[in-house]
């Protein structure tokens, strides 16, 4: 007994133990080979293998900071198994989700002891989201692309001029780069929009969405035949807050509603009230199965990414299988325009102040966000649409490329026309915590929790608890 | 006299090492209970946050983040929530571990298995909340296994998450499957620990079951009611995990899940220290007075019947 009493001890304090190296190994590491020092004693098993990796305690660290892992993936196929990485080089992704502001806050405590940490564990470059940029770029943390880092004028002439002008500060100096520009479409079931308007072809769809108001007629017409127009709440959100007359917050920190995002709110009202969404949530459950085999939902606003990246996922019936049209609705959605002209995400590269590598900073920001043939080969592989402008226009006028999930249509001219059109003059550093609360708080005025006026209260105490310093309108 | 001051100097060295070993509590709770708590207290009175990434303060002043939270904020209406739903799932789980204990101990039932029942009830409270949130929100999402089951029954689907009372049931019940197992076991020791000679005279008596548990059992537990009350208390008001992890952090909808130390969390994240730091106070208070107000009634000595005999044989 006393025994077994012993054993099942042991086994406690082993499991114990054992979580805690899951956790230290789970939280934002990821990557490094090195991190024995906080590793327990119980396994001895890796400890041989230590000395032979002795000599690499020389190596320097790239310390790279994201939300996700879009740019690893990238970084990995095109820069490091392009062989282009310094072997003297080791990667250190640290990638903290942005859900809640998490990122943010992981973010800006690095950065605030930059100055009292070893080169090894300085951020070297970091990824910037269009909704936070100007929050980085307004401030002496994020380092001159041209006079710090060393690109010339010329290597980013070859960019689309918005990817530049949301990292640019208030003295117009540009302060990070990308490799994608990420214009919005509509991206709709061809089947069923043969059924709803009689035809799937791009150009008939278009016409008949070209305007909000048309867009509602045939959110009707969809509705009568057992279609929803939209998932829910959220879809059309990014078209309509792209299109404000001006930024969320004015010179004196006072918050403004503008009139865009009051009509998105009056149209998603109407829209759920008529029954012609599913009520879902970006991002949701339902939202997602909505793009799968078996939905009934019209489409999408979806920009570059999302086509590539979540609706192509989402269209799967096995995620295993080979994508390729027989699998799920593979080939069953085709992109418009739309009614109205957007852009959604994106992500940008800036060098940290501080960094100890940035001539490497340098290296990556030129190959991956200039470099034509990496970027059209980015292209080529993952339909994705990246950020130059004269390799785009090239493909948008190739016949022979088509992408065979959108139906065999050539999406990136329909980019290339929607990416001429982005204006990118309302940005604002508090852009993410306005749109991610204005969603929420809203969600209960569609689901007829509240009333108008308690949904937009809920939303300005749910901004100022994140931004103390801003205010109500009187 | 010799072995008398012997004697003497030994007694106080052996005083000298209790303290010793006291000591590494003391240090503890000084270092990393007592400090934090006296600097929560001082930041109280700074306007101390972030906007973006310049430090703004720390300025004095004064007790305006008390008034701000008092008067300026929606802390009363998260305060009911939280008891709401504290409430919510105590009493059902109050009222199960108390029949479980009664079930469990009974001489009358000698129920088999008892040991493998303690284990299963216990079993919720091992995984970690956050764990257990999240697997309530995927299973009662709109297009979850429930949903999909009332569907298949002919039921209307029902989005729990999207109306008050299904956040609130579903935060409630998680808490009472999570806690109904150790209450029972804490009560089941409490029942345990009553002499069976008393029992057996009440019964001899002719008391029944129901008069026996009502004037027996529960005023001879009375110290462990009180333990579990006041812990469930002050769990419950800190409530956080459970309703934070289910709603995203929103305390959706309209805010009616949203509890104080979510409320205190939101401060936090956007590093607002003295905001979070006059809350943090004024939870304290709360906390400390509930307790207080629990503790002295239920551990009251002498009844207050007494009293009224004493007045009446004064006259």
């Amino acid at each position: 007994m006393k025994k077994a009493r012993s054993i099942i001890a042991l086994l406690l304090v082993l499991v114990m133990a054992l979580s805690l190296v899951g956790c230290a190994t789970d939280t934002p590491e990821a990557e490094t080979p090195e991190e024995p020092a906080e590793e327990p004693a119980e396994e001895p098993a890796e400890e041989p293998e230590e000395p032979a990796e002795e000599p690499a305690a020389e190596k320097r660290i790239l310390n790279i900071w994201g939300w996700n892992e879009e740019f690893k993936d990238r970084f990995e196929a095109y820069y490091v198994d392009a062989g282009l990485l310094p072997d003297d080089v080791d990667v250190k992704f640290t990638i903290v989700p942005s859900t809640d502001n998490a990122y943010q806050n992981a973010l800006d405590q690095a950065l605030l002891d930059q100055e009292n940490v070893s080169d090894d564990e300085k951020i070297d470059m970091f990824l910037l989201e269009a909704d936070y940029a100007l929050k980085y770029v307004d401030s002496e943390y994020t380092l001159d692309v041209i006079n710090d880092v060393g690109l010339t004028e010329e290597d980013l002439a070859v960019q689309y001029k918005y990817t530049q002008e949301i990292v640019t500060d208030s003295n117009g100096v540009i302060k990070g780069t990308s490799w994608q520009a990420t214009p919005g479409l509509f991206a709709y079931r061809r089947s069923i929009a043969e059924d709803v308007l009689g035809s799937d072809d791009p150009e008939v769809v278009q016409e008949a969405l070209s305007t909000w108001d048309k867009f509602y007629e045939v959110a009707e017409q969809a509705d009568a035949k057992g279609y929803k127009m939209l998932s829910g709440y959220d879809d059309a959100y990014r078209v309509f807050s792209n299109n404000m007359s001006g930024p969320w917050v004015d010179e004196n920190k006072v918050i403004n509603v503008d009139d865009s995002i009051l009509a998105w709110i009056e149209q998603t009202k109407d829209f759920t009230d008529k029954g012609y969404t599913n009520k879902s949530r970006l991002w949701d459950d339902q939202w997602q199965s909505d793009q799968g085999p078996g939905a009934k939902v019209f489409g999408f606003f979806y920009s570059t990414w999302g086509i590539n990246f979540t609706l192509l996922d989402n269209s799967l019936e096995d995620l295993e299988a080979e994508k390729a049209v027989g699998n799920g609705i593979y080939g069953d959605y085709g992109v418009v325009y739309g009614p109205q002209n957007y852009y959604w995400g994106g992500s940008w590269i800036a060098a940290a102040k501080g960094s100890d590598d940035l001539d490497l900073v340098k290296d990556i920001m030129l190959v991956l966000t200039t470099d034509k043939d990496t970027m059209l080969q980015i292209t080529k592989d993952t339909q994705d649409f990246t950020n130059h402008e004269q390799a785009m226009t090239e493909l948008a006028a190739d016949d022979s490329y088509a992408s065979d999930f959108l139906g065999g249509q050539n999406h990136i001219k329909l980019f290339v026309e929607s990416a001429k059109g982005i204006d990118m003059s309302n940005i604002s550093p508090y852009d993410q915590g306005m749109n991610e609360h204005i969603q929420t708080a809203f969600a209960d005025y569609f689901n007829g929790n509240v009333d108008f006026d308690t949904a937009l209260d809920n939303f300005y105490k749910a901004v100022i608890e994140i931004y103390p310093e801003l205010k109500r309108p009187e | 006299m010799n072995t008398n001051t012997k004697n003497n100097r030994k007694s106080v060295s052996y005083k000298k090492w209790g303290y010793v070993f006291l000591l590494p509590f003391f240090i503890a709770y000084i270092i990393f209970s007592l400090i934090p708590l006296l600097s929560t207290f001082y930041y109280s009175f700074f306007e101390n946050y972030m906007s973006g990434l310049t430090q703004i303060g720390p300025n004095f002043v004064g007790m305006n983040n008390y008034k701000e939270i008092v008067f300026g904020s929606d802390l009363p209406k998260y305060a009911f929530n939280t008891i709401f739903m504290w409430l919510l799932g105590f009493i059902p789980q109050l009222t199960i571990a108390m029949i479980l204990a009664i079930w469990f101990t009974s001489l009358k039932i000698k129920l088999r298995w008892t040991g493998f029942f303690k284990t299963v009830i216990y079993m919720p409270n091992l995984i970690m909340a956050a764990a257990f949130a999240m697997l309530f929100w995927a299973v009662f999402s709109d297009i979850g296994p429930v949903n999909n089951m009332l569907a298949a029954l002919g039921f209307k689907p029902i989005s729990f998450l999207q109306n008050i009372a299904g956040t609130r049931g579903l935060v409630a019940l998680m808490n009472f499957l999570m806690w109904f197992g150790n209450t029972t076991i804490i009560l089941m020791a409490g029942i345990m620990g009553i002499d069976n000679s008393i029992l057996e005279a009440a019964q001899i008596d002719g008391a029944s079951t129901w008069r026996t548990f009502w004037d027996v059992t529960i005023p001879s537990i009375k110290p462990i009611l009180v333990y579990v009350l006041i812990t469930s208390l002050i769990g419950g008001i800190q409530m956080f995990d459970v309703p934070q992890i289910l709603t995203n952090g929103s305390g959706s909808p309209n805010r009616t899940a949203m509890t104080m130390i979510m409320f205190l969390n939101k401060h936090l994240f956007s590093k607002n220290f003295g905001l979070a730091g006059a809350l943090s106070v004024i939870l304290f208070i709360i906390t400390a007075i509930l307790s207080l107000i629990i503790y002295s009634n239920l551990t009251e000595r002498e009844p207050k019947v007494k009293q009224l005999s004493v007045k009446g044989g004064s006259k």
